[in-house]
C-alpha cells in the first residue's frame, strides 16, 4: 500500500470509528433511575401534560383515551410512522420494561434494545423534564389496561430506515437547552416547563429544517403540518395576538377568542390540557407570551 | 425558464383550484355561513362559560334555542359532491366527508344531541350550562379533527 492509501485507510478508520463513537445509542447514567421511586398519583398529571394519549391511544372513533394501543399513522416525508403500543401488556407493550428502561426511551429516545427511536417521538422534548417526573409518569402507566394490539413497523425510506442515523440526527439536532431564556417570572418558567419539557408544543409549532431539526430561532412561529395538509399556526408574532386569557381559556375548553373550536390534532392535546389545573393553563399562557418578547 | 415556471404555476393552479360552479359556490357559502351562525350563538354560551361575560339565563337561553334550531337545518343540499378542499380553494372541507358520509353525519347528530340537551339546560344557571357547552364545543372539535383542513 503506497503511503496515500495508508493515509486514506487510517482516516476512513478513525472516521468511521469516531462516525460509530457519536452515533451510537447514549443511556441515562445507571444511578439517575436507582435513586427514584415513582408516584403513580402524581404521574397522572404528567401524563396529561405530557399528551402521551394524543398520539398513543386507539385509532377507533370511540377509543378509551387511557388503553395506549397505539397503530396512529403519521405521514411525513421522512415516511410514514406508525404510534406503537405503549400499554403495559408485557407481550406488545411495555409491560417488560424497568424504570431505567423507561427513562431511556422518554429522555434519551433509545429502546430497551439499545437502538435509537426516530424524534417523532417527542423524546427531545421530555429530555428536559424533571426525571422525577418521568418516573412518577412510568409508575401510572402500568396501572393502565394492558392491550394486545401488535405495533406496526414504520415504513421509511433510505436512508432514513437505518436506525443508527438517528445517532447523526441527535448529534446535530438534540438540546436539553430551554428555548425561551433570561429572567423569567415564578409563572413564567413553571409555564416554560409544561410547555417546553411536557406538553411539547414546539414540535408542532415550531418549522423544521430539510432533516426535521427544529429552527430553534423560529421558536412556536408556525409550521407546516407534519403529517398533512395545512400549516400549524403561530402561536407568537404579530399574527397572534391573544391574550392570556384567550390562551388559557382555550386550552381548558377548545373554544378560540372568535369562538371557534380546535380541530385537528389541537383536538386531542385539549382533551389532555384541558383536564389540567387552571393555574397550571394560566402558566404556560404566560410563557407563550413571554416567547414571543424573545 | 421564467415562462416555463409561469406555465406550469398556471396549470397547478387550473388542476387544483379550478374555480368553482356557481351553484358549488352558493352551497360553500351558505354552509360557511351556517357555521358562522353557530359561532355567532356559542360565542354568548362559550362566553359565560368562560367567564367572559356574567350569566345571564335569558340570553343564554335564547342563544341555546338559535343554536338548536341552526342545527335543525336540512343539511341535504350544502354538501354537493365535489365541493372539498382538494378542488375548491375557498373551502377547508376535507375529501373525507365524502368517503365517509355515514360517520360525518353521525358526527352531524352529535352536535344536534348536544346542542338539544344545552337548550334544556341553558337557562338553568351557569353551573348547569358549563358542560353543557362543553359537550356542544367537543361535538364541534370531533368533526373538526376529521374533517376539517388545518387553516
Amino acid at each position: 500500500m503506497n503511503r496515500l492509501g495508508r493515509v486514506v485507510l487510517a482516516l476512513a478508520i478513525v472516521g468511521g470509528t469516531l462516525g460509530w463513537y457519536v452515533t451510537r445509542p447514549v443511556t441515562l447514567p445507571e444511578t439517575v433511575s436507582e435513586r427514584l421511586t415513582g408516584d403513580a398519583q402524581a404521574g397522572e398529571r404528567i401524563f396529561l401534560a405530557a399528551g402521551c394519549a394524543s398520539c398513543h391511544m386507539g385509532t377507533e372513533d370511540d377509543a378509551d383515551p387511557l388503553v395506549l394501543s397505539g397503530g396512529a399513522q403519521f405521514e411525513t416525508h421522512f415516511g410514514t410512522f406508525y404510534a406503537p403500543n405503549i400499554s403495559p401488556d408485557r407481550d406488545h407493550g411495555i409491560g417488560g420494561w424497568t424504570q431505567a428502561d423507561f427513562l431511556d426511551a422518554v429522555m434519551r429516545g433509545v429502546s430497551p434494545q439499545g437502538q435509537h427511536y426516530y424524534p417523532a417521538f417527542p423524546y427531545t422534548s421530555y429530555a428536559k423534564a424533571d426525571p422525577q417526573d418521568m418516573a412518577d409518569l412510568y409508575e401510572y402507566m402500568m396501572t393502565l389496561p394492558a392491550d394486545a394490539t401488535p405495533s406496526r413497523d414504520h415504513d421509511l425510506g433510505f436512508p432514513f430506515n437505518i436506525r443508527r442515523s438517528v445517532g447523526v440526527w441527535k448529534a446535530l439536532f438534540m438540546t436539553r437547552d430551554w428555548a425561551v431564556t433570561g429572567d423569567l417570572t415564578a409563572e413564567e418558567t413553571q409555564g416554560r416547563y409544561l410547555a417546553e419539557a411536557l406538553a411539547h408544543c414546539a414540535e408542532c409549532h415550531t418549522p423544521r429544517n430539510a432533516l426535521g431539526g427544529m429552527d430553534r430561532a423560529r421558536w412556536l412561529e408556525g409550521a407546516p403540518n407534519p403529517s398533512g395538509s395545512g400549516r400549524i399556526p403561530a402561536i407568537v408574532g404579530d399574527d397572534f395576538s391573544w391574550t392570556a386569557f384567550d390562551i388559557s381559556a382555550y386550552l381548558e375548553t377548545g373554544f378560540t377568542p372568535s369562538f371557534d373550536v380546535a380541530g385537528g390534532s389541537m383536538s386531542k392535546v385539549i382533551a389532555n390540557l384541558g383536564q389540567l389545573d387552571k393555574a397550571e393553563l394560566d402558566a404556560i399562557a404566560a410563557y407563550i407570551l413571554r416567547a414571543a418578547d424573545e | 425558464m421564467g415562462f416555463y415556471k409561469t406555465l406550469y404555476g398556471a396549470a397547478l393552479v387550473a388542476a387544483f383550484a379550478a374555480p368553482a360552479l356557481a351553484q358549488d359556490m352558493n352551497a360553500i357559502e351558505a354552509r360557511q355561513g351556517q357555521f358562522k351562525l353557530y359561532g355567532h350563538n356559542i360565542a354568548v354560551l362559550g362566553g359565560m362559560a368562560q367567564g367572559r361575560m356574567d350569566y345571564d339565563a335569558e340570553m343564554a337561553q335564547t342563544a341555546a334555542d338559535n343554536l338548536f334550531h341552526l342545527t335543525r337545518h336540512d343539511q341535504s343540499r350544502l354538501w354537493p359532491e365535489g365541493t372539498d378542499s382538494s378542488m375548491v380553494m375557498e373551502t377547508r372541507a376535507k375529501a373525507e366527508i365524502w368517503e365517509n358520509l355515514d360517520d360525518f353525519t353521525a358526527k352531524f347528530v352529535a352536535l344536534q344531541e348536544a346542542s338539544a340537551a344545552l337548550q334544556g339546560v341553558a337557562g338553568d344557571g351557569l353551573d348547569a350550562l358549563r358542560p353543557a357547552v362543553g359537550a356542544v364545543g367537543a361535538s364541534c372539535g370531533a368533526c373538526h379533527e376529521d374533517y376539517r383542513e388545518e387553516s
